[in-house]
């Protein structure tokens, strides 16, 4: 059980629509009952997940982006995105919605592990999938958004 | 929203989504969406540590535009299912342009539903993303 609670704030949604070039009127709306959400927006959650990974933590030395050095991992961390050759990407995303997301909603998210598997890439060596399922529901309990994501750990850098 | 009368299998729906992607661009989703991973703006730790020739986009900073062109095509609050493969990474100084395609229209519980396939190509032609779509018919 993640511990996501997310509230749906129309000036996030205005600068998430901004991030991604999308000049909607919809996502800019005064009133917060006219303004509905890009179908990506929920991925945004992760701004309310204390424990997010990719994102510095106040006061926290550990980051490892780099800084003096090229990066600021003090040990070699194993998490993936943690550098080195071996460095998580991003797959595939899939969401499937079931009620509209509101202003003013509250989001919860549960997180269940899903299937994993490797394969060989020309490009980037072994590949070693997973999957992840997540569920956002609302204050109400009611299922919003199944979002299913998979990542893939390269054995070394993607050619290109 | 779609029209059942006023389209068919095989109709498509192209537009623009980035024109030269900036850095800032990156940097602002980087800021919106939560996601800080240093692989998108961090060009030392990129090149140095993670062994790529520069920082590149989110592959949800491309799905999230690729979500623009299926908003326009579709229509508001009309997906059901919108899902994508990232291809090829997208890096700064790409142009996008993405095109839905109507593969099917059918009829499930009451509803009428169009299936669509999409693809995301850079200026060189590559394809960035791959994927697919449901949505509502009126």
């Amino acid at each position: 059980m993640s511990k996501i609670k997310m509230p749906v704030e129309k000036s996030h949604i205005m600068m998430f629509a901004r991030s991604i070039g999308d000049a909607n009127p919809k996502y800019y709306e005064e009133k917060d009952e006219n303004v509905i959400a890009p179908p990506t927006f929920i991925q945004s959650s992760a701004q309310f997940d204390p424990d997010y990974f990719l994102r510095p933590k106040i006061g926290g030395d550990n980051w490892f982006g780099s800084g003096k050095e090229a990066t600021g991992m003090k040990s070699s961390g194993s998490g993936s995105g943690g550098g080195g050759a071996a460095m998580g990407l991003h797959a595939e995303q899939h969401y499937e919605y079931h009620k509209p997301l509101k202003v003013g909603d509250v989001i919860t998210a549960e997180v269940k592990p899903g299937k994993s598997w490797e394969k060989e890439s020309k490009r980037a060596g072994k590949l070693k999938f997973s999957e992840s399922v997540t569920e956002y529901r609302n204050q109400d309990g009611e299922l919003i958004i199944t979002a299913t994501s998979v990542g893939v750990v390269t054995e070394k850098p993607v050619e290109n | 929203m779609l029209k059942k009368n006023e389209i068919k299998v095989g109709d498509t729906y192209s537009e623009k989504l980035v024109e030269d992607l900036k850095r800032t661009q990156i940097v602002q989703y980087a800021g919106a969406s939560g996601d800080y991973n240093p692989l998108h703006s961090d060009d030392k730790f990129t090149k140095e540590i993670a062994g790529y020739p520069g920082v590149f986009a989110h592959g949800m900073l491309s799905m999230g535009m690729t979500g623009k062109m299926l908003t326009n095509f579709v229509g508001d609050g009309t997906l059901k299912k919108y899902g994508v493969r990232f291809t090829n990474q997208v890096w700064p100084g790409d142009s996008l342009e993405s095109t839905a395609t109507i593969i099917d229209i059918k009829e499930e519980d009451g509803e009428t539903l169009a299936e669509i396939a999409i693809e995301t190509k850079n200026q060189d032609g590559a394809t960035v993303i791959t994927g697919s779509a449901t949505a509502k018919v009126g």
